[in-house]
């Protein structure tokens, strides 16, 4: 593959030669569009900052008023009240938390799995066939996902595991996962697709069966690119609110099993945010936990990334 | 001839068992897919109809169809990737054909990677501070254009991202040969790279499509209304800077969620329009990247 920097050098020019001028016109044009291109290239830095700012400003007034020992550990959060209202986000961080951590415990194992069946055990069309499902999966939109989990598991939940509700921290698990799933595996066969074939081949040679070459050689040799993909699908299951917001039965709690209702911090920003007044307290905190989750995923993002650039260089 | 030793059989039970292990993985997530997807239009096919689709909804989303939510949806996906393909595009070209590798690059790349993984509600509440306050477009309440440029800013790392793989597709030679005739910079990305990447930059925005036309959060806090009608005549009736609309996402997060007295059949019919508009896009998109593919010049 030619580098892109490479590519962008244009060739010095032969000197012998007499040269026609460019007109000034001509020459005007090529500054005016090189100024127009770097502007829209520079977009993506001035965005990540607007985002962090406008977020911040419209959150920044709370900032003095709120202890934030209670704001990050108290589970009371009662943000309507008219005599004494409590912002402590602490049971919704610990929503956030326990809807990932389950979606994970089973995105995970099968995303990975997954990406190995279609990296090691598919060629040709069969690949490129599970390939494009997956993508498929992918562009489900995430409301379509929350509709999915209202009426069509939640029903399922209930008769299956007898349980009173079945809009709970379980369901908007299952959807997460199949959300993440996608980034998973395509992130995850990248990776596999990475680790040079003589691997393969010297373990085979070696007398290997298929498993002790996955486990001994393909997942060693590939974690970096694999544990990016987790990563990259936890920053997903953090940062999603339609499915959560309509699957995980949107109750203020610390859930004592799987089976209970939770509230995560993106549902509690989409469902209160249209109710409340401009430049209210109750407004602000939700801009703060707005900061708080860009926060959380910048940071998964960016480990993220600095995980595959690792690998590139090798 | 060789003879099967125990040991080869052993590896040949233990390849079939790994496959079936891997694949049964694999099927576990893909076959969900076919069965919800097949629950959900079987469930919505009775309520579906041409009126469904061209009829505005009646008594608060529980009667009539859905034809405000599409013009809705049309508007804020038309709106979001003028501005976001052409700067995409534009930014793409940069860091692809103009940016040499040092620390700057680095940071734009990475400020493209993490503008890509910001959550959708987070796009959300910068558009309620960027767009509906601060530009103030409607006087402090939601629009569509607000709207718009909250997804235009949501989809412009991934333009990027598909942008820059097509043109770093074209070979360098395209790209030699042009200077060498004496064309200046921009000259060979207008007339010989743009050209030949077109294909490629185009799926990248097609797929954008569905992604707008499905997304809810940041919307809703910034151009959608639960119920907005147009003139039941009229199709271009909304207007972007004053009006808020209906969209298709929003309407079924609603009709699930919030309106009354609604058909059973309602819900799961808005939804299957909604899978159905994001599948037909998506396949558009890679049928058109296979058929590119098999008549690639070089």
């Amino acid at each position: 593959m030619p580098s892109p920097t490479t590519a962008a050098v244009p060739p010095a020019a032969a000197p012998v030669l007499p040269r026609a001028r460019r007109g000034t016109a001509a020459l005007l044009t090529e500054r005016v569009i090189e100024a127009l291109v770097y502007l829209c290239g520079i977009s993506a830095i001035v965005f990540v900052f607007g985002i962090f700012f406008f977020v911040f400003k419209e959150g920044a007034p709370m900032l003095g008023k709120l202890d934030f020992t209670e704001f990050f550990f108290s589970k009371n959060w009662i943000p309507t009240s008219s005599v004494q209202p409590q912002y402590g986000i602490g049971a919704l961080i610990v929503g956030t938390l326990s809807v990932t951590f389950l979606a994970m415990a089973i995105a995970v194992p099968f995303g990975l799995g997954a990406a190995i069946f279609v990296s090691e055990f598919c060629t040709g069309k069969t690949k490129e066939t599970l390939k494009i499902v997956i993508e498929l999966l992918a562009a489900i939109p995430s409301v379509v996902w929350g509709f999915i989990g209202l009426s069509v598991m939640s029903p399922v939940i209930i008769a299956v595991f007898h349980v009173p509700v079945g809009v709970n921290l379980f369901n908007a698990a299952i959807l997460l996962a199949l959300m993440s799933v996608p980034i998973m595996v395509s992130i995850g066969e990248d990776a596999l697709k990475a680790v040079p074939d003589s691997y393969r081949e010297a373990g085979i040679a070696l007398g290997a069966t298929r498993w002790q070459l996955i486990y001994r050689v393909l997942l060693p040799a590939a974690k970096n690119g694999l544990l990016a993909a987790v990563l990259l699908g936890v920053g997903r299951a953090i940062g999603e609110t339609m499915a959560v917001l309509m699957a995980t039965g949107h109750a203020v709690n610390i859930p004592g099993s799987i089976f209970d209702p939770v509230r995560t911090l993106t549902a509690t920003i989409a469902a209160e945010l249209g109710e409340t007044s401009h430049g209210s307290p109750h407004y602000q905190v939700l801009f703060l936990i707005g900061v708080v989750l860009f926060s959380i995923t910048f940071v998964v993002n960016l480990a993220a990334d600095f995980i595959v650039k690792g690998i590139r260089k090798k | 001839m060789f003879t099967e030793t125990p040991f080869i059989r052993k590896k040949k039970r233990h390849e079939i068992i790994a496959k079936c292990f891997f694949g049964g993985m694999a099927a576990a997530m893909v076959i969900p897919l076919f069965l919800i997807v097949g629950y959900i239009v079987v469930q919505g096919a009775p309520a579906l109809s041409w009126e469904f689709l061209t009829e505005n909804p009646r008594s608060g989303g529980a009667k009539g169809g859905i034809w405000a939510a599409i013009v809705g949806t049309f508007y804020i996906v038309f709106f979001s990737l003028a501005f976001s393909a052409p700067i995409g595009v534009l930014a793409a070209v940069y860091l692809n054909e103009y940016a040499t590798e040092n620390w700057f690059t680095r940071i734009v790349n990475l400020a493209v990677v993490n503008l890509a993984g910001v959550p959708s509600i987070v796009h959300g509440l910068f558009g309620v501070g960027a767009f509906v306050y601060f530009a103030n477009f409607n006087n402090g309440k939601k629009s569509i254009i607000a709207a718009a440029l909250t997804l235009a800013v949501m989809t412009l790392p991934v333009i990027i991202a598909s942008t820059k793989e097509a043109l770093s597709a074209v070979p360098r030679q395209f790209r030699e040969a042009c200077w060498n005739v004496g064309a200046t910079r921009w000259q060979t990305i207008w007339k010989i790279v743009l050209p030949n990447s077109i294909s490629g930059i185009l799926t990248g925005v097609i797929l954008q499509v569905s992604r707008t036309a499905g997304e809810t959060a940041p919307v809703m806090l910034t151009g959608v209304a639960t119920y907005k009608l147009l003139d039941s005549t009229g199709l271009f009736l909304y207007h972007p800077i004053t009006d808020q609309c209906m969209a298709l996402s929003m309407h079924l997060y609603y009709i699930a969620t919030q309106a009354n007295n609604v058909p059973p059949a309602t819900p799961y019919a808005i939804a299957t329009v909604l899978i159905g508009v994001v599948l037909i896009v998506n396949a558009a998109a890679i049928a058109f990247r296979v058929y590119l593919r098999s008549r690639k010049k070089w």
